[in-house]
């Protein structure tokens, strides 16, 4: 199969809220990544809009962005998979360019969710979940992984306190990323303040802390084909496995409550395709919008054992220095979670990583790179797996 | 003769907001009015659905035949909200939680007179009908009596 390389990346500041439209906001990602691959809007030639739609006035925004970024008349069009889009765009993008159609893609992923207030974001993402037999019950995405946090910790016997090691992680990196949205240390001891607001209940057993912030942002991947790496002649990463899978929108049609099982399989479809194990992956971006996400992506991507996730973060292995880097741009936790942009700014950490680019951040010598994006709570799952020139 | 057509509507009485108006399962409605918890079952392959389906997807057929949900299923998971989505401020705080009753298990809320405190992962429950202050139907899980 012809290879597919990652060839320009780009992302916004990630932020509270965004002081212009989603045109404006796309435009920042793009201009970054279009200078990084040293290429000019006409070298691409087709782009994937990754969002989820409910956040905007503009219906079909695919065309409306094309227009802004100078990408007339070339085909554009819009994927959605919730959390995880941008993962699904450049699932596509890699499809695009393997079947020879394009070669060329450039995957473009935004959301602007300060439009609406956090109470209303939180009924729109709770409606990611089944609204018919579920959000009548008042759901909402802090519970539901709540509920997975529970069954973990009844299970195996993780803590809180193991929870609360994975966001002063993710803060310890994101006071370092200038991108992130949440730069402020976060301590152990804040966890058992009572009048600490990284304390205060959520859903339980989560709290404040466990939670990501909603942000603006966007981010923008541009893939090529071998041949037209080599002719604009940048560092490639290749993309060397892809693996997405589904599972029930409904928590009654599952069976696994203490890991994704849609995360497992697209983990075991990626690793096939790239022909590596976990114990290859050299960093990782996991998609930790609860604390609890990141510990189960530890189990489900194979880097621990289920239940064993905890031994990880208490030990360290998860920092940059230890055994199996993950999240050290700051996370979802930290660096903040724009729905559509999330998969795309993962992409780009790795890629930055994997290119000896990642400043503070960057992790000795990495071959094998890792995404880990999820869509909803597990009802998309969407792996990929990137190499450098070896 | 009138030209407006009746809308089949039940559905919209589900829970403290319903999302949903129309549905081919709106019988669901009626036997909550009667005091039953409900699902379906494929007459062909004879699998349980909770939530109920209007059609089956292993047979691909839409012949199903109405069950109650009865006994006792066992706690799964749970989570206490103390923050709500909007329209469901008053109810807070609520407990969202699962039980498994072999073969389907059923998603929805804790009575709100059961603590969380009294709540065991693997603690035996059953499912009821409730009528919310608002008038709404949904149903609750509560201890075994």
């Amino acid at each position: 199969m012809n290879k597919v390389a990652i060839i320009g990346v780009g992302q916004s500041k990630f932020v509270r809220q965004y002081p212009g439209s989603i045109r404006e906001l796309v435009f920042d990602g793009f201009k970054e990544a279009v200078a990084d691959a040293g290429i000019t809007a006409g070298d691409i030639g087709a782009s994937v809009v990754c969002s989820a739609p409910e956040y905007d006035k503009q219906r079909s925004p695919a065309g409306v962005l094309a227009e802004y970024l100078g990408l007339n008349p070339q085909p554009t069009f819009y994927v959605e998979s919730l959390c995880s889009s941008s993962s699904t765009g450049l699932r596509l993008a890699y499809a695009l360019v393997t079947s020879g159609l394009h070669s060329v893609v450039a995957v473009l992923g935004f959301q602007k969710m300060s439009e609406i207030s956090s109470s209303e974001s939180q009924e729109r993402m709770g409606r990611g979940a089944d609204i018919q037999w579920e959000s009548p019950f008042g759901t909402m995405m802090p519970a539901y992984y709540a509920m997975y946090a529970r069954a973990h910790m009844e299970t195996y016997g993780t803590s809180p306190d193991d929870l609360a090691l994975i966001r002063v992680k993710a803060a310890t990196y994101g006071q370092l990323n200038d991108r992130a949205v949440y730069r402020k240390p976060v301590t152990f001891d804040m966890f058992g303040d009572p009048n600490n607001r990284m304390s205060g209940p959520v859903a339980s057993p989560l709290r404040v802390g466990d939670c990501c912030a909603n942000a603006d942002g966007s981010s923008c991947i541009i893939v090529a084909n071998e041949e037209k790496t080599k002719a604009f002649g940048r560092k490639p990463v290749w993309i060397l496995g892809t693996g997405a899978a589904t599972a029930s929108v409904n928590l009654a049609g599952r069976d696994l409550f203490t890991g994704l099982s849609a995360a497992r399989e697209a983990a075991r479809q990626a690793y096939d395709m790239a022909d590596v194990t976990p114990e290859d992956v050299d960093v990782a971006e996991v998609h930790d919008c609860f604390t609890i996400a990141e510990l189960m992506a530890y189990e489900d991507l194979g880097f621990a054992e289920p239940g064993k996730g905890r031994e990880l973060i208490r030990s360290k292995a998860t920092y940059k220095e230890g055994r199996i880097p993950v999240n050290v741009d700051g996370g979802l936790l930290s660096k903040g979670h724009p729905i559509g942009a999330t998969g795309g700014s993962q992409i780009r950490t790795i890629v930055l990583q994997l290119r000896g680019e990642a400043g503070d951040i960057q992790v000795k010598d990495p071959a094998v790179g890792l995404v880990h994006n999820i869509g909803g709570v597990g009802l998309y799952g969407n792996v990929t797996i990137l190499g450098r020139d070896s | 003769m009138s030209t407006v057509k009746e809308v089949d509507d039940r559905f919209k009485r589900f829970g403290t907001v319903s999302f949903t108006g129309i549905s081919k399962i709106n019988d669901f409605i009626d036997h909550l009015d009667d005091g039953r918890v409900t699902g379906t079952r494929c007459t062909d392959c004879g699998r349980a659905f909770f939530p109920p389906r209007a059609d089956c997807c292993q047979c691909r057929t839409s012949r199903m035949q109405w069950f109650d949900i009865a006994g006792r299923g066992r706690l799964v998971t749970y989570s206490r909200l103390a923050f709500a989505p909007v329209g469901f401020q008053d109810d807070v705080p609520y407990c969202i939680a699962l039980l498994d009753y072999g073969d389907y298990k059923v998603f929805g809320r804790i009575a709100a007179d059961l603590p969380e405190e009294d709540l065991k992962i693997g603690m035996e429950m059953v499912t009821t009908v409730n009528t919310l202050p608002n008038g709404q139907l949904n149903y609750v899980f509560k201890k075994e009596r």
